[in-house]
């Protein structure tokens, strides 16, 4: 393998690992605040998607990408209040079911409001044929485009959980619920923006990759799993590390399909998965008593 | 006489299912028995599943994956030739055994293929160190991570299908043969063996449910609810937590590898979508709305929904609907249907034991 393939291979692989890394966040998110893991994170990257190509087509693109991010936000602000909420004492596996269910309800009726078919949005700059060339290797424009808004993404939740009101109020809510509550923070409407914000930060990535990698109303799934893959990668809750870590996944994938057939694309991600679960359910960077405790 | 008391109910299931053959005779609608028996295999998973969710207190989201283990396996061994090797001394062994049987194929050539009651045991002994293999390391997990843990193992079951030109690909495997029982009794999905396979899938059922029961009511059983009720207390007590929880997984796992098994000879051919997650999810929807550790309840609601969906009464909305009664039982009813106080007369008197 030559500096170029590598180079071709590796900006593939972060590219991709970009987004898992978008996805992980959503998870965490969710996670913090609720101890759920939302099931349906897979589900509203493809919402947001699949709004902002069916919009594309009314209003320009900056406006239809805006919007199909509200469309995300609406939706899930409405699965926290109309589901989440009335299950609030419920045990893990009541949650996982539930979750998994409104990720089937969005799925069909995304299929049902939309079609089986593949879209995808148009290439923010240039078309399809255009490339950059960066140390030999040929790239979409798209690809910087996927970098850009990821790293933007993720410095905003930065400054937002450590410099705004109402992100130290959910950062509060995530360390001691009963805590912040005394305080006089409004956990609930806590929770409900923190699946708002997941959501929103889902649909964007949703946006900004569907030109590379197209999109579908059953792409959500795989999505998640390999976004979970990379939020237990990291440490579950810990979104710094969730991007580390879907770099990481990503360039793995990444390098693995060079060498492997591309029907078991999936399976690198779910292997990953499954050791990780297996070895270190604490995460690649949790200290290794943590993860004996937790496994225990 | 309590030990006979926890065996009334299968004489009521056994009296039931006799005059349900009755009136869809009598009403020339004997069509429905297709279906009904169909979901009676696939009852076997649910039934299985309710041990390990409602028992056991351990969620699995692959249990797709283990009905395809058992229905592949079967499917490759009883449709491969090995007319080339007919006269290898391991095959001719095999034959003499009545391990390997000669057949027709569909075009009249002849074949030499591994007979289906080997293939059964082979499917389920499979299924079970599959089980064993993945339990081992992943039954220690908890919640999320099980529940992702075994949603992995069922995607990649579902990969390996999909991708393997062994096991079809996506056109899956066809011209399964059908399963010769003794007395001139055979798993066969044409129409003359209608009724008759009515009865042998209800058998299986049965089998299953008395199964079930007596594990329910033994030793094991009274450990399985302690983990269930409190996994720390049990762990105090003695009770081998880790041991109980893995064997109740390689059982369900078993269960529904023979569910696998029956249904695919019935059908005649297995495809990829009994491999996917959406299956998965279904089965644990039916034993969530069955009441999860109310095993006539799962058994009842895991006949009566799959027959709705094989009929195609949900029409576009199949997947829809089982995520919405989801949702609906874990928010309304986390008990089960049977346990709302409507349902509540009805169920202690069909169960045959009072509700605390």
């Amino acid at each position: 393998m030559n500096l170029a393939q590598i180079a071709q291979y590796g900006l593939s692989g972060i590219t991709n690992g970009s987004i898992y890394a978008i996805v992980a966040i959503g998870f965490n998110i969710v996670y913090n605040t609720t101890g759920i893991i939302n099931f349906a994170q897979g589900e509203f990257v493809i919402v947001g998607a699949m709004t902002a190509i069916s919009l594309s087509h009314v209003v320009p693109l900056p406006i239809a990408i805006f919007l199909a991010v509200l469309v995300a936000i609406l939706l899930g602000g409405i699965v926290e209040v109309v589901f989440i909420r009335r299950a609030r004492d419920a045990s893990v596996l009541r949650l996982i079911v539930i979750t998994m269910g409104i990720s089937i309800l969005i799925r069909e009726g995304m299929l049902h409001l939309w079609d089986e078919k593949v879209r995808s949005l148009p290439y923010f700059t240039g078309t399809e044929v255009s490339t950059l060339t960066v140390l030999g290797a040929h790239i979409s424009p798209q690809v910087l485009w996927v970098l850009g808004v990821s790293a933007a993404t993720v410095a905003a939740l930065t400054l937002f959980f450590r410099f705004t009101r109402t992100g130290r109020a959910m950062r509060a809510c995530a360390d001691d619920r009963m805590a912040a509550r005394l305080c006089g923070i409004n956990d609930r409407w806590m929770v409900t923006l923190s699946f708002m914000l997941s959501a929103g930060i889902g649909a964007l990535a949703g946006c900004v990759i569907s030109p590379v990698t197209q999109t579908q109303y059953d792409m959500g799934p795989s999505l998640a799993i390999k976004g979970f893959t990379v939020a237990i990668l990291g440490g579950l809750g810990n979104s710094m590390a969730a991007v580390a870590a879907g770099l990481l996944m990503g360039l793995l994938e990444a390098f693995a399909l060079s060498q492997l057939d591309g029907a078991y694309k999936e399976a690198v991600s779910i292997v990953v998965l499954l050791l990780i679960l297996v070895l270190r359910p604490s995460g690649l960077f949790a200290r290794r008593e943590i993860s004996l405790l937790r496994a225990a | 006489m309590m030990r006979l008391r926890r065996y009334v109910p299968v004489v009521a299931g056994a009296a039931v299912v006799v005059a349900l053959q009755v009136v869809l005779g009598a009403t020339d609608a004997t069509y429905y028995m297709t279906q009904i028996t169909m979901s009676a295999y696939y009852a076997l998973v649910v039934i299985g599943l309710c041990l390990l969710m409602g028992y056991a207190g351990q969620v699995s989201l692959g249990h797709a994956g283990f009905f395809a283990i058992g229905g592949y396996t079967s499917a490759v061994l009883t449709t491969c030739n090995l007319l080339a090797y007919s006269d290898t001394p391991l095959v001719a062994w095999c034959r003499s055994l009545g391990l390997v049987v000669a057949r027709q194929d569909l075009y009249g050539a002849s074949t030499l293929s591994i007979a289906p009651w080997a293939a059964f045991v082979v499917a389920l002994v499979a299924a079970g160190l599959i089980a064993l293999l993945i339990g081992m390391p992943v039954i220690r997990l908890k919640g999320h991570y099980l529940a992702m843990a075994t949603l992995g193992f069922g995607l990649i079951v579902y990969r390996i299908v999909l991708g393997a030109p062994v096991f079809g690909q996506a056109d899956g495997i066809s011209n399964v043969p059908p399963f010769e029982l003794a007395c001139g009794l055979e798993v066969n999905g044409r129409a003359p063996f209608r009724v008759e396979n009515y009865y042998i899938a209800w058998a299986a059922v049965m089998a299953a449910m008395i199964l079930a029961i007596n594990l329910v009511h033994s030793r094991v059983g009274r450990a399985l609810r302690s983990i269930h009720q409190s996994e720390e207390a049990a762990h105090s007590l003695g009770v081998n937590t880790y041991r109980y929880k893995l064997s109740t997984f390689i059982v369900s796992a078993v269960f529904a590898a023979a569910g696998g098994v029956l249904l695919t000879h019935y059908n005649g051919s297995i495809g990829p979508s009994e491999a996917t997650v959406m299956k998965s999810i279904r089965y644990v929807a039916i034993v969530a709305v069955g009441g999860m550790g109310n095993l006539w309840g799962v058994l009842l609601m895991g006949v009566l929904l799959n027959f709705l969906s094989l009929r195609g009464v949900f029409g576009t909305y199949d997947d829809a609907v089982f995520g919405a009664i989801l949702i609906a039982m874990m928010i309304l009813a986390p008990q089960g249907l049977l346990k709302m106080p409507e349902f509540r007369a009805l169920s202690s008197r069909f169960s045959g034991r009072p509700h605390g």
